[in-house]
């Protein structure tokens, strides 16, 4: 375990990395453009470091961090799946890489196409009307699809409408975006089957209800069957039905949100599309409408008349912008390229995949952890380390017990609803072997945990850094490097 | 067989047989029949590598772009120097395909990145905390506007109208739904007409938003401004541009309370758009209302120094509906190639940069006025963005140019329907003397070509 400097205790006074050219037009001094007081006085203690000083750097730090490329990375709920190389050297290509926003329309049909028929194929994945490709990650389609949502309320003039339904089991995402656009949140319980409580529903929704979110196949990985009455429950009480895509890679060919009553979706591009999670991002949450919410989108959206792709700016009901130009066009370019290589069969054939993967790990699993819903589920499952708990081992220590093993551990403690939950999302690019491999590491850390606990709950121990301790850093909070003086 | 699919199909047929089912739709019974697809999806056939690489070939090839093209345009996106280096370190596969580092011990690469990058930004803006990213510069701005809501317990904002239009778009959409209301200023000259906050602030006010330097490229007087919005207890924000802070006083030192800004010119191309980067600071004061994520250090068991997200009570997993942000998923590669972008150029990479667009706009701005056929809209110090005004419509101009291969300016009319005929003119450390005169001179014969056409 060897710590490992910071960029800034690397520096030396005097070294480069960079080259730039001479300035080539006449110089002026710079207090005869600037006014002394906008000047700063003295440089930002930014590192001075050699090219080679760089690379090695930065190298030294990616060999510290697990991708997906380094190996299993099943975290529930975020289809850690693996990224095509070829959409990376797609999405560098000059003519999308080096374009300008504003550059004339006429001069970026290329991109606008790309947009317009990604608008239609995720229109058609989804069942919806139109998709708005603007918001840059799936967090932000939430609030993208929450205004919407409100918007239409108000245009209707139905201005009661203050509350956004959501389940006990959804990913705080869905509250907090509710929350920013302006909406409160009502919580309702799952039933015993993890499931939307029927009668919980019936109860909760009024004249006041703008809205249900919902995931489906849900946080436990499991379909409602019972989406159509969900869906006619929340309609007939006049409030819109919210689709969170997060699950989607395990319903593409097989179900769509529009076909179960959903009158607006989002996606995450960095899930179901193979595009890179970068470290924490950028993704992209496209947000698709039914007909009725059309006029509501985010400005501008993307059209094709007489041969010409343009972008029309004068939508009266538009919620307005959500991003300062169209979106993370470089996320969407990959996200593209991959639906293109996958083809309608393609698609259809990750979804099934990605069930039969989970469903066989499950299996593999279930006797030897508690199953909570011991159900077939769709594209993850979530285990309990209740058992495991009782022997004194958390779902946090098996966590960091896995990290011995080589593989990025499972979503833990999400949902809430279960007792120290382990979300499991296999993907439908990992093989038999690699499952199998996972399920006798979880078999092993099972039987650690009835004989030897200890083990487990001093992980991880060939890491780079041991257990770090939170807690410190959050009653302490350094969060930045400062120049000793 | 898809190359992204390991398992044959006699392997699922085996795993298949373990679950006790024959065909794969066993799997799927759950799913009520009213709610099955009755047909394949309606997409284009699947491509293999290479009619994809002719597909998207075509399609990149129906974009201009700045390879072949001069570019003079700015407005929020710009044309800088990317050194190589920045790729080939992002490039890193085990940095682009890990996710948020929710287990620090296998994520100390990007851990210590992020840790990296929040004190550059702090020293850049000369703010004391710094997150770990937002979506751009917009979105940026419209969370600090919220969170200003938020921490001084008032609803509204007095935003300058010399701030991007589009960063104004993004506020008000925010601002709509959030409850709180936006009041926007004139300009007088190109920058924030100070008369019109001075009449407009109260004990309602939250914050006061500038830019700087403002969408029109002029400096703004932020430490004029601080005293009269933090005399009526509000929060001065202020919207930068990076690389201008090489050599402009930090809006820290002059008493911003928020600093936002877009991060694209840190290594990021422009990418028609996106993805971009929306960088946010704050004093430390204010640290517990921050949204999105943090990384702080700490130690391990054996006292090593490590690095973890902290502050998560802010957040969405945590405080669901009274989180400070829903955001989850930020913009951490870009985050990333900004570290890089300034560990190469350094203290004084940096520097050299700010100084080239400095002295190439100032020449440039020069030698339009010297042609007689441009005038200046406004009087006052820019930094690497200027606007000018001709007799010829903007569009015109632009479109006459590409046949020289050159992108023009911003048509400025098209926000500011009172500035007919300017033209807002972006100069990088990118743009050669050469580019520059080659760009001076086109421009001026075309618009003299009109003139004389108008006759």
């Amino acid at each position: 375990m060897k710590e490992k400097k910071l960029v800034f205790e690397i520096s030396r006074p005097g070294r480069k990395a960079y080259s730039l050219p001479d300035c080539d037009v006449p110089e002026k001094k710079l207090e005869e453009m600037i006014p002394k007081q906008h000047i700063r006085k003295t440089n930002p203690e930014l590192p001075e470091l050699s090219e080679v000083d760089v690379v090695r750097h930065f190298t030294g730090l990616s060999r510290r961090n697990h991708g997906v490329d380094s190996g299993f990375y099943p975290l529930g709920s975020c289809t850690m799946k693996y990224n095509p190389k070829i959409n990376e050297d797609i999405a560098r290509l000059g003519g999308f890489a080096r374009v300008h926003p504003y550059q004339p329309q006429d001069t970026v049909q290329g991109c606008l196409e790309l947009l317009y028929r990604m608008d239609g194929m995720l229109s058609e994945i989804t069942g919806m009307d139109k998709v708005s490709l603007q918001p840059a990650a799936g967090a932000h389609g939430e609030m993208t699809g929450l205004m919407i949502i409100k918007a239409y309320h108000e245009y209707l003039g139905e201005k009661r409408r203050t509350k956004i339904i959501v389940p006990d089991s959804a990913h705080g995402t869905n509250p907090a975006s509710a929350a920013m656009a302006g909406f409160e949140v009502v919580e309702i319980k799952s039933n015993e089957k993890g499931g939307v409580d029927l009668e919980s529903l019936k109860a909760a929704v009024n004249e006041e209800t703008a809205g249900l979110m919902l995931t489906n196949p849900n946080t436990l990985g499991l379909f409602e069957d019972n989406i159509e009455e969900i869906a006619w429950i929340v309609h007939q009480a006049g409030g819109l039905l919210y689709y969170d895509g997060a699950n989607a890679n395990a319903i593409m060919g097989i179900s769509r949100p529009g076909d179960m009553g959903f009158d607006i979706v989002h996606l995450n591009l960095h899930k179901t599309f193979s595009t890179p999670h970068g470290g924490g991002g950028p993704g992209s949450g496209p947000v698709g409408v039914k007909k009725h919410l059309v006029p509501f989108l985010p400005s501008p959206v993307v059209e094709f008349k007489n041969g010409v792709y343009s972008l029309n700016y004068d939508l009266p009901l538009s919620i307005g912008r959500v991003h300062s130009f169209y979106g993370n066009f470089g996320v969407i370019v990959k996200a593209y390229a991959y639906i293109m290589s996958m083809g309608a069969e393609g698609l259809s054939k990750i979804s099934t995949t990605a069930v039969l993967n989970a469903n066989y790990l499950m299996n593999r699993l279930k006797e030897y952890y508690v199953l909570p819903y011991d159900n077939t589920c769709m594209h993850e499952f979530v285990l309990s380390g209740q058992r495991q708990k009782e022997q004194g081992v958390s779902a946090l220590d098996i966590a960091k017990r896995l990290l011995d093993f080589g593989v990025h551990p499972p979503t833990i403690y999400f949902p809430l609803i279960v007792k120290e939950a382990m979300m499991i999302e296999p993907t439908e690019t990992e093989s038999r072997e690699t499952l199998d491999e996972f399920a006798d590491t979880m078999i092993q850390i099972a039987k650690e945990a009835e004989e030897c606990p200890q083990i487990i709950k001093s992980a991880p121990h060939i890491t780079v850094v041991g257990r770090l301790d939170e807690a410190k850093a959050a009653r302490n909070p350094v969060l930045r490097w400062m120049k000793e003086e | 067989m898809s190359r992204y699919i390991p398992n044959t199909d006699e392997q699922q047929q085996s795993m298949l047989k373990e679950l006790g089912m024959e065909a794969i739709d066993e799997l799927f019974k759950g799913i009520p029949e009213s709610v099955r697809m009755k047909r394949k999806l309606d997409l284009p056939e699947a491509m293999a590598e290479l009619e994809l690489l002719t597909h998207m070939n075509r399609l990149a090839s129906n974009n201009r772009n700045l390879d072949e093209y001069t570019g003079f345009l700015g407005a929020g996106a710009y044309d800088h120097f990317i050194p190589s280096i920045v790729g080939h370190m992002l490039s890193r596969q085990e940095f682009y395909t890990a996710y948020t580092p929710y287990q620090p011990e296998i994520s100390q690469g990007t851990l210590q990145a992020i840790f990296e990058y929040q004190t550059m930004i702090c020293e850049l803006t000369g703010m004391e905390v710094a997150n770990a990213s937002m979506y751009d510069g917009a979105s940026a701005l419209a969370e600090a506007a919220s969170m200003s809501c938020n921490a001084t317990c008032r609803k509204e904002i007095i935003v300058a109208g010399s701030v991007h239009p589009a960063y104004r778009e993004v506020l008000r959409t925010y601002s709509k739904f959030y409850g709180s209301r936006i009041f926007e200023t004139g300009y007088d000259n190109g920058t924030v007409k100070i008369s019109d906050i001075e009449s407009r602030l109260s004990s309602d006010t939250a914050a006061v938003i500038i830019q700087n330097p403002n969408f029109f490229g002029l400096l703004e007087d932020i430490e004029q401004l601080e005293k009269l919005v933090h005399g009526k207890g509000a929060l001065l924000v202020v919207s930068v541009d990076p690389i201008s802070l090489a050599i402009l006083k930090p809006p820290g030192e002059s008493g911003a309370d928020i600093v936002v800004g877009e991060g694209q010119s840190l290594g990021s191309p422009v990418s028609f758009g996106g993805p971009y980067l929306g960088f946010f600071a704050a004093s430390k004061g204010l640290l517990r209302k921050m949204p999105g994520r943090i990384v702080g250090q700490t130690t391990d068991d054996a006292g090593n120094r490590g690095f973890v997200l902290t502050m998560q009570a802010r957040e969405q997993h945590i405080r669901r509906e009274k989180a400070t942000s829903n955001i989850c998923s930020n913009q951490a590669l870009n985050a990333l190639a900004a570290t890089i972008y300034l560990t190469v150029l350094g203290k004084q990479g940096l520097r050299d940069v700010a100084m080239l667009c400095l002295q190439k706009a100032h020449y440039a701005f020069e030698q339009l006025i010297a042609t007689g056929v441009f005038e200046p809209c406004f009087a006052g110090p820019f930094f690497k963005e200027f606007a000018v005004r001709c007799c010829m419509p903007v569009e015109k101009l632009n479109e006459e140019l590409l046949s020289s291969k050159i992108i023009g300016g911003y048509k400025l009319e098209k926000d500011y329907p009172e500035l007919a005929g300017c033209w807002l003119i972006a100069v990088t450390e990118k743009r050669s003397r050469m580019e520059i005169d080659n760009f001076v001179e086109k421009a001026s014969k075309i618009i003299e070509r009109w003139g004389r056409r108008a006759i």
